[in-house]
């Protein structure tokens, strides 16, 4: 189990006083404090940890968040914030002593502009819905994430996430224009606008990917795009991880930026054809799947010249889409993925780390050679393009050896992709799973810089404090 | 002082008796607040490119690194700077070339930001020395990376204040094969931006979207010969691409009115042009650039006409230069207009007594000063790097 920084005792022991003043501050249904009803809220996407917050408060309207949290300040109150709890990190993690703000309430569209090609909404809208709003005049929101049916925006800023389509439309970070956010004090604040830039320090920037450690996001502003005419997916298989590795290299040297570029390793083609039966060539190491944009004649154009650098690396199958449905169906294994490894194992991490793209087919021959010797399987699904790497290390739930090895094996993989120049988390974000091993990264000097970073915001550390910085001793000791 | 290497910026920075005015050559000292400092530190000896990775995407150079050096050494290899970071020393009165870690801590963006993101956006890592002199490392050599709180954001685009940059990672992209530029002739501002919204609300990936008023397109050799206003889009990829791209958005401005074309070699020179803010650069007086919702652009062109002030627009209204006269009437006008449509506005070029005594970007939110001073003093307690720069005792 994690560790949790000491409960602040004596909020545990005004746990009655401090529930009742929220409860003045919030209708009825939107204060939870019976602990059958906190059940749902006690851990998130990363459901090996566990813990059942003080109350959980569900506020409507950004002045009831700045309500809560101007209470929660004057009474020394730790508070994490909570979208739809879909984080792989353990973002959304309570804490004994903690009250959860969850967004989830606060899901309207305020404003979509095409002209100006934004729209406002509020943090518990979810990803999905954003594109769904726009989609019938042909816009979309960019970043995917594979969450994106239930993930909510407010989310995706504070863990900045990505998707499978980066490489061309960027990450969360790059899609956002302005954000309306409550300080831990309780003042509402417009970061940003409908504007392009702002003047001043970048405190949009900073915001995005900080994971509930500055301040609530409430409101977001996000760009939206006007959709291609078209995408198109191929597939191309190949004998090695280093060959298809070589493809990668040569598409992109050729000047190609396909909107998304997909490898599976071998584990991962076998796990997903079972699930999906996509016609995934089972005899191949590594697969790639490649999508274009753009016209019928674009998307021809492009395949053509991919498929001829592909052709020139020996592979094993290609497959180009001849329609929509035949690359639905090319997709439909990789987007089943996690469920796919679900069914051969009966617990799995989701691990995520990036390394430079040259660095794949080193990393996966050591995660080889790990996986050999913690005795537990590994699929590897990798956005080639970007460097992000998801091994899914198979476990049993129910052996709590099992687990602690897959822990041990997943803290191995990360600091492998440390050690090759990459980073600890490329979309999932530190949480509390990668938050012991931010000292693998980062110097002591840089870690303090960011937490003084995050005391000029938060300076009594009420805000997520569980998670992204190692415990200090003052935590631990609370 | 202008040390070769980290470890000089670091000793400069601890030995520091009091403000130092943080530069690389200088080309950007015309805009914001003029800085108190006894001494300067330079970046300018801080050069060259200590990694490139280019199937990676990935290039890293020194501080000091010239945009024009960092520009050459990644079109060797068919790539480009994918936010095309402007050269405005000439805009700003100097002779100086621009360096790339100029361009970071400043968050120069040009023409393609409207479409692709800003300098900032493309940072994957820096080094830098704050004001404590310690060396921090953020972000790094990865596309993607969510690893703890994203200083590289934070310091880029902050003028120097909180620490010095010494290296910067960049994400660059393959250059396209092919571009080509539509010309609408003769648009007042307002039909301008709604051609320039309907083009970039298209699906053809347009990635320039500007408008100049007929005295400073005459003042541009590729569009001197078309006389009168133009609004230009700019359309950048494989060439059967940019063909067919060409003739279906041609086809959707036909409603706007006649539109003609700039061919490849037009447009390459065209587009710097206008990132370098070239038509401005001959223009008296101050220079204002305001950031606005694309739609709110012709509004600040009609509201800067009335002051006699003369505008160009670029990200399809978004980014309005303004030249106009440098008085403090102007300047209101300027902040007036732009608090009018809930955009920023940042002084580019003005005398120095007169922008120590203005607000050269707006005052931000009471709760984000007080967050503001704390971040300054989280990394730079002793308050030595660049006071003043943006905020006047700051």
């Amino acid at each position: 189990m994690i560790e949790q920084p000491e409960p602040l005792h004596d909020v545990l022991a005004r746990r009655d006083s401090i529930v009742a003043g929220l409860r003045r501050l919030l209708p009825e249904s939107g204060v939870i404090a019976e602990p059958l009803r906190l059940k749902p809220y006690e851990t998130d996407g990363l459901s090996a940890y566990r813990q059942t917050p003080m109350a959980v408060v569900l506020p409507e309207t950004t002045e009831q968040v700045a309500a809560i949290m101007a209470f929660c300040s004057s009474e020394g109150v730790r508070v994490v914030p909570r979208g739809a709890g879909t984080s792989l990190s353990g973002g959304a993690l309570p804490m004994e002593d903690a009250v959860v703000v969850g967004l989830m309430r606060m899901n309207r569209i305020l404003d979509i502009d095409y002209a100006d090609r934004c729209a406002v909404v509020q943090a518990g809208v979810t990803n999905i819905g954003i594109t769904q709003a726009v989609s019938a005049r042909q816009f979309f929101y960019a970043p995917d994430p594979s969450s994106q049916l239930a993930c909510m925006i407010g989310g995706n800023v504070n863990m900045n996430s990505g998707g499978a389509h980066c490489l061309r439309y960027g990450v969360t970070a790059n899609n956002l224009l302005g954000l309306k956010i409550v300080t831990v004090d309780g003042q509402i604040v417009d970061i940003g606008g409908a504007h392009l830039d702002a003047a001043g320090l970048d405190w949009l920037g900073l915001l995005t990917g900080s994971e509930g450690q500055l301040a609530i996001v409430t409101e977001v502003t996000v760009r939206i795009l006007r959709s291609p005419e078209g995408a198109r997916a191929m597939l191309a298989a190949f004998k090695s991880n280093e060959i298809a590795g070589a493809c990668v290299d040569s598409i992109i040297s050729s000047g190609i930026i396909p909107v998304a570029l997909e490898f599976m390793d071998r584990p991962a083609i076998h796990a997903c054809e079972a699930f999906a039966h996509a016609g995934y060539p089972l005899d191949a190491e590594a697969m790639l799947i490649i999508e274009v944009e753009g016209s019928v004649a674009e998307q021809d154009d492009l395949l053509g010249r991919i498929s001829a650098i592909c052709a020139r690396h020996d592979p094993i199958s290609l497959k180009v889409a001849e329609s929509a449905e035949q690359s639905a169906a090319i997709w439909k294994g990789r987007k089943g993925a996690f469920g796919a490894v679900g069914r051969i194992s009966p617990d799995y991490l989701c691990m995520d780390g990036t390394i430079p793209t040259s660095q794949l087919p080193a990393v996966l021959r050591r995660i080889g050679e790990m996986s050999a010797s913690y005795g537990l399987q590994v699929a590897n699904i990798f956005h080639a393009g970007d460097g992000n790497l998801h091994p899914l290390i198979m476990f049993d739930a129910n052996d709590p050896s099992s687990f602690h090895k897959a822990e041990a094996f997943g803290a191995d993989i990360l600091k492998l992709c440390v050690e090759v120049g990459g980073c600890l988390t490329g979309e999932h974000g530190v949480g509390v799973e990668k938050r012991d091993l931010m000292g693998v990264q980062f110097t002591e000097i840089e870690l303090d810089q960011q937490r003084r970073l995050k005391s000029a915001f938060d300076p009594g550390w009420l805000l997520n404090a569980n998670k992204v910085f190692p415990l200090t001793a003052a935590l631990r000791a609370a | 002082m202008i040390p070769t290497d980290e470890a000089g910026i670091v000793a400069a920075i601890q030995h520091a008796a009091g403000p130092l005015a943080i530069q690389g050559h200088g080309s950007k000292l015309a805009m914001l607040r003029p800085v108190q400092a006894a001494a300067t530190l330079s970046t300018a000896g801080l050069t060259g490119v200590t990694f490139y990775s280019p199937n990676e995407l990935v290039i890293s150079a020194r501080a000091g690194t010239t945009i024009a050096e960092l520009a050459m050494v990644v079109a060797k290899n068919g790539q480009h700077l994918i936010a095309e970071p402007p050269e405005l020393g000439a805009l700003l009165g100097s002779d100086q070339p621009g360096t790339i870690g100029g361009a970071v801590a400043a968050n120069l963006s040009g023409p393609r930001r409207v479409a692709w993101g800003a300098m900032r956006d493309h940072v994957m890592g820096l080094r830098a020395v704050n004001g404590r002199g310690e060396i921090l490392r953020a972000g790094g050599r990865v596309l993607k990376n969510v690893t703890g709180l994203d200083v590289c954001k934070l310091l880029s685009g902050s003028h120097g204040t909180l620490a010095v940059i010494t290296e910067v990672t960049l994400k660059v992209l393959p250059a396209p094969e092919r571009r080509a530029t539509l010309v609408l002739k003769g648009q007042p501002p307002a039909h301008a931006v709604a051609a320039l919204s309907a083009a970039l609300g298209s699906p053809y990936a347009v990635s320039g979207a500007a408008w100049l008023p007929a005295d400073l397109a005459a003042l541009v050799p590729s569009l001197s010969w078309l006389g009168g206003n133009v609004t230009l889009a700019r359309l950048e990829d494989f060439a059967p691409s940019v063909a067919y791209r060409s003739e279906r958005l041609r086809a959707e401005l036909a409603e706007f009115g006649a539109v003609e074309m700039l061919d490849d070699a037009a447009s390459a020179v065209l587009w710097t042009d206008i990132g370098n803010v070239s038509p401005l650069v001959h223009a008296p007086g101050a220079i204002w650039k305001i950031s606005v919702r694309p739609s709110q652009g012709a509004g600040i062109v009609a509201a800067m006409q009335a002051i006699g002030a003369t505008c160009m627009l670029d990200w399809g209204g978004g980014l309005v230069w303004v030249s106009g006269p440098a008085t403090a009437a102007a300047h209101h006008a300027v902040e007036a207009a732009t608090r009018a449509a809930g955009g920023v506005w940042t002084v580019m070029r003005a005398p120095d007594p007169w922008r120590s005594a203005v607000a050269v970007i707006p005052p931000g939110p009471p709760a984000m000063a007080a967050i503001g001073a704390r971040v300054k003093a989280a990394f730079d307690p002793r308050g030595i790097l660049n006071p003043g720069r943006m905020v006047a005792g700051a």
